[in-house]
């Protein structure tokens, strides 16, 4: 099974609001991971600049020679992404159902406040749950 | 692989064509950020004038560089971000795709980057790239009358 490396989510204006590791080589502290997150914001709106044809809504997928990046963008701007393997199927679909754990267990949690960091205890586990189960459960959904 | 039609991009024979599937774009560099060659095929839409799109084309790329170098999990350590990498010192990308489009990139170790923007659904263009960097050795580099860092003509 390929592995993923890490997950991060970016609220709308390209501030880290959830990073997660689990299990890549070069962990990062959390100042790198807020650079590489405002990085990535803004390489996404770039992106769009230098589209040939109308209607570029930012950078889906990124292929590097160790690792692929996949990242989804919701209607509100807040982007999720996930590192993985080169190769790894299905990402789209684990990045979809991320934004389902997402609304369910932060949007609708009273205590959280818009565009702060994640410290939703439920959203955490649910999500290692995720990433931990089978491929073909998460294909079934 | 693929092949792409329209004009080539110095006088060599030219490459076998395929129906469709061409691509929008190509750019060159080198390693100063002087885009060496600019030519475009099919491009309906343009935000920027040709300066500032090549300025900020070869800006994206050196911070998306910067940034695979940073995020790549499988390396222990790496420098803080910013610096400059060498070629081909650390994880670089080789392509990305948007909804609209797909970009290819290599990168020599002599610091010229190649680039090509072409249809979201393409394959993996390393090898075309690969060839492409062939034509420009053969033509570009051995030809007496040019002087490293114009642009091609």
């Amino acid at each position: 099974m390929a592995a993923i490396y890490n997950l991060y989510i970016i609220n709308k204006s390209g501030g880290l609001i959830f990073y997660k590791d689990y299990g890549s080589a070069g962990r990062m502290d959390t100042n790198d991971s807020l650079r590489v997150a405002s990085l990535w914001h803004s390489m996404h709106a770039i992106s769009q600049q230098l589209s040939p044809v109308l209607g570029c809504a930012g950078i889906d997928l990124l292929e590097a020679d160790n690792f692929d990046l996949h990242c989804f963008q919701s209607l509100t701007g807040t982007k999720f992404f996930v590192v993985c393997e080169p190769g790894t199927l299905h990402m789209e679909n684990l990045l979809k159902y991320m934004y389902e754990l997402y609304t369910d267990y932060v949007l609708k949690n009273p205590f959280y406040e818009m565009e702060m960091p994640i410290r939703c205890e439920l959203f955490e586990i649910s999500l290692s749950q995720a990433i931990q189960k089978d491929r073909v459960a998460l294909l079934g959904r | 692989m693929q092949f792409f039609g329209g004009s080539d991009i110095s006088p060599s024979p030219p490459a076998p064509t395929a129906p469709g599937n061409n691509a929008h774009m190509i750019y060159v560099f080198n390693r100063n950020g002087v885009c060496l060659l600019y030519k475009e095929w099919n491009r309906p839409l343009h935000t920027l004038n040709a300066q500032q799109d090549h300025k900020l084309m070869f800006g994206l790329l050196f911070s998306l560089k910067s940034l695979t170098a940073k995020m790549d999990p499988t390396s222990a350590e790496k420098g803080n971000l910013g610096v400059p990498q060498l070629p081909g010192q650390g994880c670089s990308f080789h392509s990305f795709r948007t909804n609209t489009y797909k970009l290819s990139f290599m990168e020599t170790p002599s610091g010229i980057k190649i680039i090509l923007v072409t249809h979201p659904k393409t394959g993996d263009l390393r090898d075309s790239l690969k060839y492409i960097y062939n034509l420009y050795v053969e033509y570009v580099v051995k030809n007496p009358l040019y002087t490293p860092g114009a642009p091609v003509r």
